[in-house]
C-alpha cells in the first residue's frame, strides 16, 4: 500500500519521501530512498544494532521504526557524525585503536557511543559495555572498541580542559 | 495512517479502520512486518499521545500509562516505588529497545516471556482498557488468556496499568544466555507486601499465561517473622523453592528444556527469597 508523500527530517534536512509503502522501515527508507547507506541492515529485528540512529536524540534501531510514522521527528544517522569530511573524535579513536575489522557493526556502534559520550564524557568500562550491549560485533571481541571509547573520551576531556584554559 | 495525538483520536481511528495495526514502540510489530509475517494496510500510531505517556501516584496506587518505555520504567523515581518493574525493564533487550518498547506493548504482545508480566502478576496489576465508547478494567490474570493472546476486543487499546506501592523489597530475576538482547528462558518476580503480610511470586516463561506460585506464597507468608527480624530457616527456603517449582509448567523449546526451566525456577525462587529477607538463619 502506497502512502501519501511525507517528509522526514534527516541530519537537519527535510527529505521528501514519495511513493513509499506503508510498511517500510526507517532503515529501508534511509538506505534505499534517501541515499544514506551508512546505517547497515543485518537482522531486521532489533538484535544487532547495525542500523542504530538517533530519533529525537535517543538511540533506536531504525529497522524497528516505521518510516512514515517518523515525520516531525529529528533523525540523525551515522552520516551526521563527520562534518565536512573531518572525522569525529570517536571515529578517529576507532581508527587509532584498530576497532574496525569488517566494519559492518561500526556505524551502529559509533552512533551509540557518540550518544553515550554526550551524557557521560568519561564513562566507566561497565557503562560502556551496557551502552553498546545492543550492538553486536562478531570480529573484534569488543576489546579494541572499549579501548577506542577510552581514547575518544580522553581526547574530549583534553579539549574540554583546554577550552576552559 | 493516523498519527494520533489524543486518545479520542486514536480510538475514533480504530473504530473507523478496524484493520489498522496499532503502533506503539514498534519493537514487536516491525519484526513481524520486516520478516513478512504481517502486512500492513493501515496504521494508528500511539507514540505521540500525551495521555499515554508518564505515570502518576494516587495514594498507594501507581498508574503507569501504557506508552511508558522500558527506559522510563527504569528511571530512578519510579524504580524507588516499584523496584521489581524497574529491574525487569532494565533486562529488556538493549538501550535501543528500551528507548522504544513500551509497557502497553509488552502486555499487548502477551508473550509468556514478556519481562514485565511476572512483575505485574505479582503486583496483581489492573489493566485499564479503552475504546471509542467504552472503558473497562481487567486484572492482569484475566487479561492474558494464552500464548500471545489477550482479552483486547476490536477497537480497544491499553490505556494504563495500575499497581500498588508495596511496603517491602521486590526482586526480578531472569535466566538467560547473556545479559542483553535475549528472550527470557525463565524469570521470577517476588513482591513483599509487609502491610498485608504477603509474599507474592510471579513466574515468567514458566506457563502459557502469567502464573502465580500461590501455594508457595501461602507457605512462606505463614512462616515469615513479620513482627521481628528473624530470618527464614534454610529448610523453609528449600521447601519454598520446591513449592515454586511445583507451580511452574514450562515447555521444552530451543531456549531450554522443561526440566532445566523447572530446576532454574527453584534456584531463582530461593535466590529471590534470600535477597528479599537476608541470609538464612542457622
Amino acid at each position: 500500500m502506497i502512502v501519501d508523500p511525507y517528509v522526514l527530517n534527516v541530519n537537519g534536512v527535510d527529505r521528501r519521501v514519495v511513493d513509499g509503502h506503508i510498511d517500510e522501515s526507517l532503515l529501508w527508507v534511509l538506505r534505499e530512498r534517501l541515499g544514506l547507506p551508512g546505517s547497515k541492515n543485518a537482522c531486521e529485528e532489533g538484535e544487532c544494532g547495525s542500523c542504530t540512529v538517533r530519533l529525537d536524540d535517543e538511540i533506536v534501531c531504525s529497522c524497528l521504526v516505521l518510516a512514515a510514522a517518523a515525520v516531525d521527528r529529528r533523525i540523525a544517522t551515522i552520516e551526521s557524525l563527520s562534518v565536512d569530511g573531518d572525522l569525529s573524535d570517536v571515529q578517529q579513536a576507532f581508527l587509532e585503536a584498530g576497532a574496525v575489522q569488517c566494519g559492518f557493526c561500526t556505524p551502529g556502534l559509533l552512533v551509540a557511543i557518540d550518544r553515550l559520550l554526550e551524557d557521560d564524557p568519561d564513562p566507566e568500562e561497565l557503562t560502556v559495555r551496557e551502552a553498546i550491549s545492543g550492538n553486536l560485533c562478531r570480529c573484534t571481541g569488543y576489546a579494541k572498541i572499549i579501548e577506542a571509547v577510552g581514547k575518544a573520551s580522553s581526547v574530549s576531556q583534553t579539549s574540554i580542559k583546554s577550552n576552559h584554559g | 495512517m493516523t498519527i494520533a495525538t489524543t486518545l479520542e483520536e486514536a480510538c475514533a481511528a480504530m473504530a473507523d479502520t478496524p484493520e489498522a495495526a496499532l503502533l506503539a514502540g514498534g519493537t514487536d510489530l516491525m519484526v513481524e512486518v520486516n520478516h513478512g509475517h504481517r502486512s500492513l494496510t493501515d496504521v494508528v500510531t500511539l507514540d505521540r499521545i500525551p495521555e499515554l505517556d508518564g505515570w502518576e501516584r494516587h495514594g498507594d496506587s501507581l498508574r503507569l500509562r501504557a506508552g511508558l518505555t522500558y527506559a522510563a520504567m527504569a528511571d530512578f523515581d519510579l524504580a524507588q516505588l516499584v523496584p521489581g518493574l524497574a529491574q525487569a525493564a532494565r533486562t529488556v533487550g538493549s538501550p535501543q529497545i528500551r528507548n522504544t518498547g513500551t509497557l502497553g506493548g509488552n502486555l499487548a504482545t502477551a508473550s509468556p516471556a514478556g519481562d514485565t508480566i511476572p512483575v505485574l502478576a505479582a503486583l496483581d496489576a489492573i489493566v485499564e482498557l479503552r475504546s471509542e465508547h467504552n472503558r473497562r478494567e481487567v486484572p492482569i490474570a484475566d487479561f492474558i488468556t494464552g500464548v500471545k493472546r489477550n482479552d483486547l476486543r476490536p477497537g480497544e487499546l491499553i490505556e494504563a496499568v495500575r499497581v500498588p506501592v508495596a511496603d517491602g523489597p521486590q526482586e526480578f530475576l531472569k535466566v538467560d544466555t547473556r545479559n542483553a538482547m535475549v528472550i527470557s528462558v525463565v524469570s521470577l518476580a517476588m513482591v513483599v507486601d509487609r502491610a498485608n503480610r504477603q509474599v507474592k511470586v510471579g513466574l515468567g516463561a514458566a506457563a502459557p499465561v502469567p502464573r502465580r506460585a500461590v501455594d508457595a506464597e501461602r507457605f512462606l507468608g505463614d512462616l515469615i517473622d513479620w513482627d521481628g527480624d528473624s530470618l527464614p530457616e534454610s529448610e523453609t527456603v528449600n521447601q519454598f523453592g520446591k513449592l515454586v517449582m511445583a507451580a511452574a509448567s514450562p515447555i521444552d523449546d530451543h531456549r531450554g528444556s522443561a526440566s532445566y526451566r523447572q530446576h532454574a525456577i527453584g534456584v531463582l525462587a530461593r535466590r529471590a527469597l534470600l535477597r528479599c529477607f537476608g541470609e538464612v538463619s542457622r
